[in-house]
């Protein structure tokens, strides 16, 4: 089995990572402003003015709370959003058939578009950061928990999102995924509480929850408190990337929707 | 001479159990400017998708000059540029960036990439349009821009499915000597179309491929001395009532003032001049009745039931 040079794998990647981020730049007012726009809100509405008179949780103020859990939602929410739509136009355009003409391999394809999708969740959380800045001080507790929480979960929702799109068969199948399963499993993450303020059997089918996981290892790094061991959660992360990357990798080699 | 493309014994049957190919063997040489025809459905595509490895064969080996596809895909891929059927590009991208992205993806660096592609669509004439969207291309742009990002990497074999369909004749024409161009400076070409003027003016060697199975597999002019029928239609200066009696050929008379006359290919045109001057007819101009190749292309690919329903003329009426 022949190999191409790493040179040409490492410029065909930049081509595609380059493609995607020109790509949600070119349509930054569907891509950057809603994430914006929907953030204060949410800064203005439940940590400000309700958050006012929900008093601390966990030692911090409701503001202060909820600030790591919403950077992390719209992050889990863009790098998805990016990849699942970019991906899934692509093919329903067939302009998708440019890549898979070309020699470049397979892991290369998904981890292009991953690193597309990360780099848009990312731009969003420090977007997000910066908004949060005018309601609340920036609390660091470990900085290297913060970035690498942020990066694996960003790779995971990609992933997510890779996955989706090549299930998907029409415009409907890539929306269903967000609306259905991924809003109501961030709400019930553990981004506007503690699972300390539920009863055993939610707080325990809480724990069944991979965003809960992600969202408190994100607090840990920024202020110190989680309802999770941080180690675990990591476990947790490294499961879902390698396991989702594999699967990723499986569909394309099949060729799932794209190759005949 | 190295084969560019040998295919043998290639089955394609898709998930619905549709049987596109049966069997297929072909080879084409290097250099070679090669037309594969074919009615709609009857298996082109699918054997170009499967030489550009979007269609998955389903048993038989392909080669490209000389690689197995299965075994050496990055090898063979690189030596490919594809041009589909059907428009595939980014609509909302810029032409410029649409042709240096396909360079990425082979490999090449921006500024190779960026050179390249400016060459490539001054040839194809879609420079001025570098920073427009490719939606706002017309039909005809949008097909050279295809050929332009397939050139990009600048490989041996170029597939080129329907290149001009529905590019008006103008921009076919310069497509045509572009084409030639690309050919003489080395490139070998599989060309698919429905215009079966364009593969006889282009293409040395023809197969014709029905209901996924090869049915000829030859040179062009060979082909086309098979031929044993000219049809021709003459415009006459006078009006007639009833065809006139032109000894040993087969006269029609379309209207008043025009003639079509048939001619085995061992009669002479000058013959039937001579005839119709003889009787006081004289001809204001002449034209062929149909491409040769057109012809051909409905006798051999007609099915045995079919030659005795219709006549020819009836069956290139149906195949335009």
């Amino acid at each position: 089995m022949s190999s191409l040079p790493i040179n040409y794998k490492l410029t065909a990647f930049k081509t595609i990572v380059w493609k995607e981020v020109r790509r949600f730049l070119r349509i930054w007012v569907q891509t950057l402003v809603p994430p914006v726009i929907t953030i204060s809100l949410y800064f203005v509405i439940f940590g400000n003015l309700i958050g006012r008179r929900i008093g601390e949780m966990g030692g911090y103020t409701y503001m202060e709370f909820i600030v790591p859990g919403l950077i992390m939602m719209a992050v889990i929410n863009n790098s998805y959003a990016n990849v699942v739509s970019s991906f899934f136009s692509q093919k329903y355009q067939r302009s998708i058939e440019e890549l898979l003409v070309s020699p470049v391999p397979n892991y290369v394809i998904l981890s292009g578009f991953v690193l597309g999708g990360v780099a848009r969740g990312l731009a969003i959380g420090v977007i997000a950061t910066i908004i949060s800045l005018f309601f609340s001080g920036l609390h660091m507790h470990n900085l290297l928990i913060t970035l690498l929480v942020v990066l694996m979960s960003s790779i995971v929702f990609s992933l997510g999102g890779f996955i989706n799109a090549i299930f998907a068969n029409k415009f409907d199948d890539i929306t269903i995924i967000p609306t259905f399963v991924l809003t109501p499993l961030i709400y019930l993450g553990g981004v506007f509480y503690s699972i300390e303020l539920l009863p055993e059997f939610w707080r325990l089918v809480s724990q069944l929850n991979p965003i809960f996981y992600m969202v408190n290892a994100f607090r840990f790094g920024i202020l110190g408190v989680s309802d999770v061991n941080v180690v675990f959660a990591f476990a947790m992360l490294v499961l879902f990337t390698v396991v989702l990357f594999v699967f990723s990798l499986f569909l394309l080699h099949r060729g799932k929707g794209l190759r005949h | 001479m190295t084969s560019a493309i040998s295919i043998t014994d290639l089955f394609k049957t898709y998930d619905n159990g549709f049987q596109a190919l049966k069997g297929i063997s072909l080879e084409v040489a290097e250099g070679d400017f090669f037309a594969l025809l074919g009615a709609n459905g009857a298996g082109k595509s699918t054997t170009i998708g499967v030489l550009s490895t979007l269609v998955r064969k389903t048993s038989g080996s392909v080669q490209v000059f000389g690689k197995n596809v299965d075994t050496n895909s990055y090898e063979t891929k690189l030596e490919l540029g594809v041009v589909p059927q059907e428009v595939n590009f980014n609509h909302f991208e810029k032409v410029f960036d649409i042709v240096v992205t396909q360079g990425g993806y082979y490999g090449l660096p921006v500024k190779l990439a960026k050179e390249r592609a400016e060459k490539y669509l001054k040839q194809l004439g879609l420079w001025d349009k570098q920073n427009q969207q490719a939606r706002n291309l017309s039909g005809g742009m949008k097909r050279r821009l295809l050929i332009a990002r397939a050139l990009v990497h600048e490989p041996r074999l170029l597939l080129l499915d329907e290149p001009t369909a529905g590019v008006d004749i103008e921009l076919r024409r310069s497509t045509w000597e572009f084409l030639q161009e690309i050919n003489r400076s080395g490139t070998t070409i599989i060309l698919t179309t429905h215009y079966l003027e364009e593969a006889e003016t282009l293409c040395r060697n023809i197969a014709m491929i029905d209901e996924g199975e090869i049915v000829v597999n030859t040179n062009m002019k060979d082909l086309l001395k098979t031929l044993h029928q000219e049809r021709f239609v003459l415009d006459i200066r006078s009006e007639l009532s009833s065809a006139p009696d032109l000894n040993g050929f087969d006269c029609q008379l379309v209207d008043p003032a025009m003639l079509e006359v048939t001619l085995d290919s061992d009669q002479d045109l000058n013959d039937v001049f001579a005839e119709l001057q003889s009787l006081g007819i004289q001809v204001k101009s002449m034209r062929n009745k149909s491409n040769r190749l057109e012809q051909l292309f409905v006798s051999l690919l007609q099915k045995p039931e079919q030659k005795h329903e219709q006549n020819p003329v009836q069956k290139q009426e149906q195949l335009t």
